[in-house]
């Protein structure tokens, strides 16, 4: 699947209180959620933000919280996929779970600048510049994982086989 | 013959119905306890409606707990309670617990014997991993997998590989599970530990009282760890005999097991710690905090909301006034932990030295109610998390610590160590 979008930038150590503030967990309502993704950290990213748009974003991305408000924020914002040097392990099962794309790659903080468009083939883990003088490539993403994305999420994947 | 293992594989292999597992080996495990609070359960709920099945898989092996935003702090957060408690009727849920009976999640469950050595439990909440003081595989999960469980009675679970952190020597005064746990933080940093099991050892936590053991295991995931675990002795076959019935099984790592690191760590030489703005790994003896004056003092959370934390509170604030100018606000973690603190005339010695004493619940700890932080505002609290706007507004500071030092804190207006008390 190949995907095209602006990227937004962001550092090491993004944890979820920053992805989405506890003081908005009181509802699981997907609008909410996306006019309130990143709002202390960076205020103007719900308004500004278009379907397609991709975060690329330093280690340890999604530290702290277990709470699936965070990737749901990311996704119900129209982000397509979240690109990282590294991501806490609660954040990562759960981004794959609600059928949220995530890439772990070395390189793509360095390699590409805010608001820069970039295309990812998400099979390859392909990452390119629009202008295509650059090109870094991700982790490829599990097997058992991919089977999750595939069906759309750990829900379907389940409902699909009857069981876990 | 099997190859050594750690006890996290032990206990993972077993879940699995397997010989032997090695780190990195993706499986299927059975889930002995699948636990859920008032802003996680709502998701989990509609995943499992979603999922379809009628019935959940074992209502004995599920636990609800209204401890984050309770008392209902507003009607997005009564409506979330609700639908937990009526899910939990509907399904005729043992262990559903609310204000009055209950208190914070991981204070309550090993309280009430809900866990024994060589349980799996999976939690939709960051800080499950603390039941692994008691020598249980106990991991944080998201919804969607705490749905799946609940309609399933399984997860999927990578096995990680295991940090061993030996501590060894005599504690100074004043320096308990909490110090000892922002030690190994700052030492290890936030990604240190990434997807590993965090196993406490050597010969000084054999010594340590539960409560402090749960403090340590509670952090474990501030180091990005999968889990942490202590090895089940005589210390955790007394704690849980006096709650259940149930049979322990008990777990050791073999001699020859393979670990990814082993770090040793003398405690001699370790003081009252401080984390200090914005990061649980950004750890500082106290005697080099500087001066910090406070504005607000929290003693509580899953993290050091138990009864030895209260005691050595108040043996501190005994006869003691809170400065003026700085709030100490204490929260029991249990409802039995706010009994026992009144009989032991713990409660009375807090609101004479001017504390406010709080229902159990999560309060201020993730920012949620009782005890926000304003603009500007600095906050000693004995929490597990400091990150930007944790406890309020964006531009306010929270400095994690144990209860000794919160005490002395609140006593002088300013981040200080019981030393100075002159005690």
């Amino acid at each position: 699947m190949k995907l095209k979008g602006h990227v937004w930038k962001f550092g090491d150590n993004v944890d979820t209180d920053a992805i989405i503030p506890a003081r908005f967990l009181n509802v699981s309502d997907r609008e909410l959620l996306a006019r309130n993704c990143f709002a202390d950290l960076r205020p103007e990213f719900s308004k500004s933000v278009r379907p397609g748009d991709m975060v690329v974003a330093g280690s340890n991305f999604g530290c702290g919280s277990s709470r699936e408000h965070a990737p749901l924020a990311i996704k119900a914002a129209g982000v397509s996929v979240v690109i990282a040097r590294s991501f806490a392990r609660i954040f990562y099962r759960n981004a794959f779970n609600i059928g949220l794309p995530i890439l772990e790659c070395e390189r793509a903080f360095r390699s590409f600048d805010e608001g820069s468009s970039i295309e990812v083939d998400l099979e390859s883990g392909e990452m390119r510049s629009g202008n295509g003088r650059i090109q870094v490539y991700a982790k490829p993403i599990p097997t058992f994982m991919r089977e999750i994305v595939q069906a759309g999420g750990l829900v379907p994947y389940i409902t699909a086989k009857g069981s876990l | 013959m099997n190859s050594p293992m750690t006890i996290t594989e032990k206990i993972l292999a077993a879940h699995a119905g397997l010989e032997a597992v090695s780190p990195g080996d993706l499986i299927k495990v059975k889930v002995d306890l699948a636990l859920a609070n008032d802003i996680t359960a709502p998701l989990a709920i509609k995943v499992f409606n979603e999922i379809g099945r009628e019935k959940v898989f074992d209502p004995e092996k599920i636990a609800l707990v209204a401890d984050h935003f309770v008392p209902n702090k507003d009607i997005p957060s009564a409506q979330q309670a609700k639908l937990m408690k009526d899910f939990a009727l509907k399904h005729k849920i043992t262990h559903y617990y609310e204000l009055g009976e209950g208190g914070i999640e991981h204070v309550i469950l090993p309280e009430k014997g809900l866990v024994v050595p060589g349980d799996l439990v999976m939690g939709a909440d960051s800080h499950t991993c603390t039941y692994g003081a008691l020598g249980a595989f106990s991991t944080g999960v998201g919804s969607t997998d705490l749905g799946a469980a609940m309609a399933t009675g399984m997860a999927w679970i990578k096995v990680p590989s295991t940090i061993r952190l030996e501590y060894m020597g005599t504690l100074r005064p004043w320096v308990g599970g909490k110090d000892l746990i922002l030690f190994t933080l700052g030492l290890l940093g936030v990604e240190g530990a990434n997807y590993k099991a965090m196993e406490f050892a050597g010969e000084l936590v054999k010594k340590l009282p539960m409560d402090q053991r749960f403090t340590m295991a509670n952090m474990a995931v501030e180091g990005g760890a999968k889990n942490g675990i202590f090895e089940p002795d005589d210390i955790t076959c007394n704690y849980i005999a006096q709650r259940t019935r149930r049979e322990p099984v008990l777990y050791k790592s073999d001699p020859g097991a393979c670990l990814e690191r082993i770090v040793q760590i003398d405690v001699e030489k370790i003081e009252p710690q401080v984390a200090f703005p914005h990061s649980p790994d950004n750890v500082k003896a106290v005697s080099e905090a500087g001066h910090v004056p406070v504005d607000q003092v929290f003693i509580g959370s899953c993290t050091n909301g138990r009864l030895d934390d209260l005691r050595i509170a108040s043996h501190l604030l005994e006869g003691r006034r809170v400065a003026r100018g700085t709030r100490l606000i204490v929260i029991p973690g249990s409802t039995l932990i706010y009994k026992q603190a009144i009989r032991e005339g713990i409660l009375e010695i807090l609101v004479d030295a001017g504390a406010v004493v709080g229902p159990p619940c999560c309060g201020p700890c993730l920012g949620g109610h009782m005890g926000i932080l304003a603009q500007g505002e600095k906050a000693v609290s004995t929490t597990n998390r400091n990150f930007i706007g944790r406890m309020g507004h964006p531009e306010s500071e929270v400095y994690l610590a144990g209860p000794a030092v919160a005490a002395a804190s609140a006593v002088l207006g300013r981040i200080a160590s019981p030393e100075e008390l002159g005690n």
